[in-house]
């Protein structure tokens, strides 16, 4: 597994730890009553688990599988860059509506994660092709 | 195909249909007049498909894809992977029943099985993080 997606898919998990944590405190809050001010949880749990458990997974995962280039999976630098956006896009967005921060702080998040997006196309793009145009580079 | 990765498939895919069953009933309400305990189905909606559908599917196929975590156990340890999926659907299954009932009886004891669903989902997924994590590496 390439160093990067050993990155993602580790973030990963720990968005997936801190996403049912802030679930599990959630329905118990709802099953037996802790604090009201629980429910401001919600936005980071579900920020931590769409975007920092599950997209950043497929990040992880399609930077390791999809077709190579040879042996290479092409220029890595956008795929750090999107590593960076998306994990500041996820904490920015998710805490940002959880501690009730200013509405710039959680729409930089939303931009850092779109950035990831593109940054991460960048590198996926062209790999995203048929197994015949490898056997033609060859020739 | 290993058959821990077959149960958790198959057992994705039923909460897959589930889940949209689930989304057809909270549509249909409004326009057939279904009892109120039906609009209470939205957050089990949501749960079955990311929980049921979506995470379950990847916990099962994290099984099978991963690098091997040793040359004696190489999908790790096959106990934790059967915990965590009883865990797993154990609390889901609890939340499907407890969630919607609670809404229409005052009964305490199911805002305790809902905070029960919270602790078995939580384990789950703190299982399967201390299960994979050491699977998430380089050749």
């Amino acid at each position: 597994m390439p160093k990067p997606s050993i990155w993602f898919l580790r973030s990963a998990l720990i968005h997936l730890a801190l996403g049912f944590t802030f679930g599990g405190l959630l329905l118990w809050n709802k099953g037996i009553p802790i604090h009201p001010l629980m429910w401001r949880l919600l936005p980071a749990h579900m920020e931590f688990l769409l975007v920092g458990w599950t997209v950043q997974l497929a990040l992880g995962v399609a930077y390791w599988i999809l077709p190579r280039f040879y042996t290479q999976r092409g220029d890595v630098r956008p795929v750090w860059l999107a590593f960076a956006l998306i994990n500041c896009g996820v904490w920015l967005a998710g805490m940002g509506a959880t501690l009730a921060a200013p509405g710039w702080v959680i729409l930089a998040g939303r931009l850092f994660e779109a950035g990831a997006a593109g940054a991460f196309a960048v590198n996926a793009w062209p790999r995203v092709k048929p197994m015949a145009q490898d056997a033609s580079h060859r020739k | 195909m290993p058959f821990l990765t077959r149960l958790f498939v198959k057992t994705a895919l039923v909460y897959f249909i589930a889940a949209l069953l689930a989304g057809l009933l909270v549509a249909a309400r409004p326009l057939l007049g279904l009892p109120s305990i039906v609009a209470a189905l939205t957050p089990v909606y949501f749960h079955l498909l990311m929980v049921g559908w979506v995470t379950q599917l990847i916990l099962g196929v994290a099984h099978w894809m991963f690098p091997k975590f040793s040359r004696e156990e190489p999908r790790g340890h096959d106990w934790l992977t059967w915990t965590i999926f009883i865990l797993l659907n154990g609390g889901l299954l609890l939340r499907v029943f407890a969630e919607p009932i609670r809404t229409v009886n005052t009964d305490p004891l199911w805002g305790w099985l809902l905070a029960l669903s919270a602790l078995l989902q939580w384990l789950a997924a703190m299982a399967f993080v201390a299960n994979v994590w050491p699977r998430v590496r380089g050749h």
